[in-house]
């Protein structure tokens, strides 16, 4: 059986005046209905172009210069913009970080709704409406009647995550592509917008990519999680595997610097340096002049994902 | 507590906003008659706490619950409206330009984003030099380059590195050189707003573990202000919970995430994702957040509390003492109503 959206060793490059860099480097997986995965890192790691490469928007000067993609069958990396803008937004849905930047000021939510509706469908205004209406109500909007014609500035920022993630689902996608969707928002907003994404792959079938920084609400929301450094995906696996049993020491690393893994007090467990800049990425694995366990194989040859343990694919020479 | 007098006492800080703009937007009309009419954003309201000298005290709450205000008000940048802040014995909150000068040495402040709060068009010398040449007018250039190597080496940023602008650094070394400005007066109380917020999860360790290890070394007192609990339960010795500029409940850090009292504080600490814990069933709060221009009458948390009743809707709860030393602001905590 083909999956719902296979990504298949993908590379992406941004050309510069002083030439190329690359972004994302041999990244694949794969996506299934009603599968949420988890990819994290810290930010530079690529995992946003990552999430844009899906549905194509890179823009210039960044490419996709190797891999392809795969969503129901279909390569959608060979598609042209007028059959792309069939898929995006409409198959698949994406989600941005800022609810303020995503919503349109000056117009009602209603209107935004709507338009998003007219653009896709061949529908009257009034069916729209009734749609809009009904995905408000599923996005839990207390009072949606009134909402549908209130402006952006009136409503709370965990409401008007509430309204982004209704206007993504008004054509009822296969897979929302979620980047970073509460980072802006309090921890208690947060639970809730969480609860709600899981809540919707499991009632609507959907898959969802879940973008953070943030490897506790990964751990909590996810079934797997990519990991990436420097613009690859350096250990891979089933989400409770990784978070209890990483391989990687890179993810070693992140795991020990969140405070709350260890008991308070302690000092917290520290990766020295930070991530290197894509324009000087050290040869052989990029996470050596970091790594505790660096031998002189790390600085000469690219580690490869590989399967390790417990289902877990790592990209390290030392494991 | 013992009894050393506190470093920093604030009691009853009371700090509203004035929003109401000009003339005619504060018209407004009443049976007919035009009133003018303020609007306030009611920021900090009543609020009393202390900070030992050695310890942490964390502030803790969602946006817009005042915990920055709270930060600012103690360093002397916001006049309270009412209330009194005292540093040791010195009650600081109405004093002058001229007069604030001693306190500004021993309290200092370091910033959320250090992109925005270093002078992009100063060098890092630049930066930290222009606090120690305006405290200390006489000490000489041999003295300040000294000086101004030996905090950068505790910060860990290459003294090498001081003719650079903050541009050539990356968020957690700028981080430091914050924390360097910080401490260059040889300060003895810091307020830190949100440190480490801004950073990423393997840099926010750097930074944490050296704002610790400064603590000890330099025997500072910190007054923390984040929304990362977190980040609070690893460093903090007490924690103040604000909500809509209330303090709800004050407690040490271990007695708080053991055993939170206020529903507040539950439904906070009930909602972190902790790495490796399925979906926690965290508590679901009612409502949104009510905007502090129009707080709610009685307990200001009782239109999202599950638990509220009468009392809460008409009379606000005082802060009263429990028998372990936490501080709660609650009716249901004080009359010992199950919260299960």
């Amino acid at each position: 059986m083909s999956h719902l959206l296979e990504v298949k060793n993908l590379e992406v490059k941004f050309a510069l005046r002083f030439g190329d860099i690359t972004a994302i480097n041999d990244v694949s997986f794969t996506l299934d209905k009603r599968e949420r995965l988890g990819l994290v890192g810290e930010s530079g790691a690529g995992k946003s172009v990552t999430g844009f490469s899906i549905i194509n928007l890179i823009s210039k000067p960044g490419f996709i210069s190797k891999g392809s993609i795969w969503f129901e069958g279909n390569e959608i990396s060979k598609y042209n913009d007028a059959q792309m803008r069939e898929i995006r937004g409409n198959r698949i849905a994406m989600i941005f970080q800022d609810p303020m930047m995503t919503l349109n000021p000056v117009f009602t939510i209603g209107f935004q709704m709507v338009e998003t509706l007219l653009a896709h469908r061949n529908i009257s205004r009034a069916e729209a409406r009734a749609i809009a209406l009904e995905k408000l109500k599923k996005v839990h909007i207390p009072s949606p009647e009134q909402r549908l014609d209130q402006y952006p500035h009136e409503l709370s920022g965990g409401m008007r995550q509430r309204v982004i993630i209704a206007i993504s689902l008004l054509s009822d996608p296969a897979i929302i592509i979620a980047d970073e969707p509460t980072t802006a928002l309090d921890v208690t907003i947060q639970a809730e917008i969480m609860d709600l994404l899981q809540e919707l792959c499991e009632t609507d079938n959907m898959g969802l990519i879940l973008i953070t920084h943030d490897l506790g609400v990964v751990s909590q929301v996810t079934q797997k999680i990519a990991v990436m450094y420097a613009g690859k995906i350096i250990e891979f696996g089933p989400t409770d595997q990784v978070v209890h049993n990483p391989v990687h020491p890179y993810t070693i690393g992140l795991i020990g610097s969140i405070p709350g893994s260890i008991p308070p007090g302690q000092d917290l467990k520290q990766i020295p340096g930070m991530m290197p800049t894509l324009t000087d990425i050290p040869p052989g694995c990029a996470f050596n002049p970091r790594c505790e366990l660096k031998q002189d194989i790390c600085t000469r040859e690219t580690p490869v994902l590989m399967e390790k343990q417990n289902g877990i694919m790592a990209a390290c020479h030392m494991k | 507590m013992n009894a050393q007098e506190p470093l920093v006492k604030i009691s009853d800080v009371v700090k509203h906003f004035d929003i109401s703009g000009g003339y005619l937007d504060q018209l407004t009309f009443k049976s007919g008659r035009p009133v003018l009419e303020k609007t306030t954003v009611k920021a900090v309201n009543n609020v009393s706490l202390y900070v030992e000298k050695g310890e942490t005290l964390s502030v803790v709450g969602e946006s817009g619950c005042g915990k920055s205000t709270l930060a600012r008000v103690i360093m002397g940048l916001y006049p309270p409206n009412s209330g009194s802040i005292h540093y040791k014995t010195d009650r600081i909150d109405n004093l002058t330009h001229e007069q604030w000068l001693p306190f500004r040495r021993k309290m200092q402040m370091i910033f959320q984003d250090p992109y925005a709060s270093l002078n992009p068009r100063k060098t890092v010398r630049q930066t930290l030099e222009e606090p120690l040449r305006f405290h200390n007018p006489k000490m000489t250039n041999g003295e300040i380059r000294d000086k101004i190597a030996d905090v950068m080496q505790q910060v860990g940023v290459d003294p090498a590195w001081i003719t650079r602008y903050p541009h050539e650094f990356s968020g957690g070394q700028r981080q430091r050189i914050s924390i360097a400005r910080g401490l260059i007066l040889d300060p003895e109380f810091i307020v830190a707003d949100e440190p480490v917020s801004a950073l990423d999860v393997s840099i926010q360790a750097q930074i944490l573990n050296l704002l610790m290890e400064l603590r000890v070394k330099r025997n500072l007192t910190y007054l923390f202000i984040t929304h990362d609990l977190s980040v609070v339960h690893h460093i903090s010795s007490r924690v103040a919970v604000l909500y809509l500029g209330t303090l709800c409940e004050l407690a040490d850090a271990r007695t708080l995430f053991e055993t939170p009292r206020h529903p507040y504080t539950r439904a906070l600490l009930s909602a972190i994702p902790k790495v490796g814990e399925q979906a926690a069933k965290h508590i679901k709060l009612k409502g949104e957040v009510p905007t502090p221009v129009n707080l709610p009458p009685g307990c200001v948390f009782h239109g999202r509390c599950v638990y509220a009743y009468d009392r809460c809707r008409t009379e606000a709860p005082r802060l009263t003492e429990l028998r372990d030393g936490t501080h709660v602001a609650c009716h249901a905590v004080e009359e010992g109503r199950s919260l299960d």
